[in-house]
């Protein structure tokens, strides 16, 4: 089978549109819902016929749930490496379902919908993970057209559910409300200003974790960080939202005081090195992954610091997902070496950005 | 830093003593500062499942309910030590007292109090709860080699999957 992408609305990422509140420093707020379907084994210990009876079931409810109208289901189990790591490049898929990890194959019954509104993964660690992702600092939006998908296609496929313990889930550090609730946020001044390590101590205090811009296990590169809630347990869904918003809402003004204190203490020191970084991306033949997220990272505090300007942040943020390894293979219609992928990196970037600012790529 | 009684774990905590208008600085590992009788506050664990699961190995060897199976799907309380992960929905009453303890440990509480719900169809779920059951019967019956139960197990899952379409 082959990825076509023009299946997918808006491409599975219409959240890149920056169009959102502080959509320079907030890149995407998620909501996240995990949960089973009642009358089998959660996935792990699931049998493949029973795998694929929950894809079946939720694939027959379809038609019923408004949120999920015009959906695309992608079977991962029918897919290359390649396409499936496509998909997590654009956030649709954790790397589980992927199987990104070791050259397995994806496990059968293993799928995505993707509608304009929601994404579902079908069979990850729990049998369903409903998401939905808006752009920029919207926990709010994001949480009630979550909700309300979780409500429709709860009232069409019977889930999991305890009187005590909530929403039943393979792993117990989700059950209860199984929701998180997490913003991708870019820190830059925090951490110029060294102030990150205090205000991500400060998020714990507040039962709040971090990671790094693909969730659990990966790593903080370019400045980005994923802030969720830690638990699900013992406070109301409506809670763990405000709750975040909240927080997220002093970071975003702590980051703010720091990019002030930054341009006023060492104004062309920033300056500087920022112009170079976008001068290297504008002209460097070979860009290896993390390098071009370093650097989009300060082109993008630029624009934000308004020092850079005929660049749009809609822009900046496809970079960072449309330059990533599996989106160069699959444009170039080959699995790329890293080296190859490092040119062809440099050479999307480049095009992108003379494009952008109406010049021929040199 | 190391610890200034033992000098061999790492010290967790500052006392500052004043005897006799003279101060002193002591840098106390958990154990020491506990044999002085000085509570140490725990930190808030880094890893809540890593915590869980401690908390699960502890409660296993208490318990002798180590190898306690939950009836539906097999999956024994060392599987979940081991992988982190319960088998399925049924587990949850197969481990209660456990799970209860370890989820306040995790979450700071044992008790939902999100959105509740309802089964849409409760018909529809007896039918899947039942085919479950079913399931898990046949898989046994496999396995100690009864077929002719497996065989009337097999023709009742047909029968139930059949109206379910």
């Amino acid at each position: 089978m082959t990825l076509d992408l023009s299946l997918l609305p808006d491409g599975g990422v219409p959240w890149l549109a920056a169009s959102g509140e502080h959509a320079d420093i907030v890149l995407s707020s998620r909501i996240r819902f995990a949960r089973n379907v009642a009358g089998y084994a959660f996935t792990a210990r699931a049998r493949d016929g029973e795998r694929l009876r929950v894809l079946a079931q939720v694939r027959e409810a379809v038609p019923r749930v408004p949120s999920l109208v015009g959906a695309a289901l992608l079977r991962l189990d029918e897919m290359t490496t390649i396409e499936r790591q496509l998909l997590h490049e654009r956030h649709l898929v954790s790397k589980e379902l992927a199987a990104l990890e070791g050259a397995t194959e994806a496990r059968s019954g293993a799928a995505v919908l993707v509608s304009s509104a929601a994404a579902v993964m079908v069979n990850e660690e729990d049998h369903l993970r409903l998401q939905v992702f808006r752009s920029g600092f919207d926990i709010g939006g994001a949480f009630q057209a979550a909700t309300k998908l979780d409500r429709e296609l709860g009232g069409e496929v019977p889930y999991a559910f305890h009187h005590e313990f909530g929403f039943l889930t393979s792993c117990p550090t989700n059950t209860g409300t199984g929701m998180r609730a997490s913003v991708l946020i870019h820190l830059p001044g925090l951490v110029l200003t060294q102030e990150i390590a205090k205000v991500l101590q400060g998020l714990q205090q507040m039962g709040l974790t971090y990671r790094g811009l693909y969730g659990e296990g990966s790593e903080v590169v370019g400045n980005f960080f994923q802030i969720s809630n830690q638990t699900t347990m013992g406070r109301s869904e409506d809670e763990l939202a405000d709750q975040l918003t909240r927080v997220v809402r002093r970071v975003i003004e702590q980051e703010e005081e720091a990019r002030r204190v930054l341009l006023r203490d060492a104004g062309y020191i920033i300056e500087d090195k920022l112009w170079r970084a976008y001068g290297t991306l504008r002209h460097a033949r070979s860009l290896p992954a993390d390098e071009a997220m370093n650097l989009l990272s300060g082109v993008r505090l630029a624009v934000g610091l308004q020092l850079l300007s005929g660049l749009s942040v809609y822009t900046l943020n496809k970079l960072l997902i449309f330059s990533q390894s599996a989106h160069l293979s699959l444009e170039a219609g080959r699995t790329l070496t890293e080296s190859e992928a490092n040119l062809a990196r440099a050479r999307h970037v480049r095009q992108v950005l003379a494009s952008e600012a109406g010049l021929a790529d040199r | 830093m190391l610890c200034d009684q033992c000098h061999e774990r790492d010290a967790v905590l500052n006392l500052t003593q004043i005897v006799e208008n003279a101060v002193t600085q002591l840098h106390l590992c958990e154990k020491c500062a506990a044999e002085r009788g000085i509570e140490t506050t725990v930190s808030m664990p880094k890893h809540p499942l890593g915590e869980f699961l401690q908390a699960v190995q502890q409660q296993a060897l208490q318990v002798p309910g180590d190898a306690a199976r939950c009836a539906y799907c097999g999956t024994s309380l060392r599987d979940f030590r081991a992988s982190g992960r319960l088998g399925c929905a049924h587990c949850y009453g197969a481990f209660e007292q456990s799970l209860r303890d370890l989820l306040r440990r995790v979450h700071g509480s044992a008790q939902h109090v999100g959105r509740s719900y309802q089964v849409p169809n409760p018909a529809l779920l007896e039918r899947d709860t039942s085919l479950g059951a079913l399931r898990a019967q046949l898989q046994k019956a496999i396995e100690s080699e009864e077929f002719e139960t497996a065989a009337r197990l097999r023709d009742e899952i047909r029968t139930l999957e059949l109206t379910a379409r």
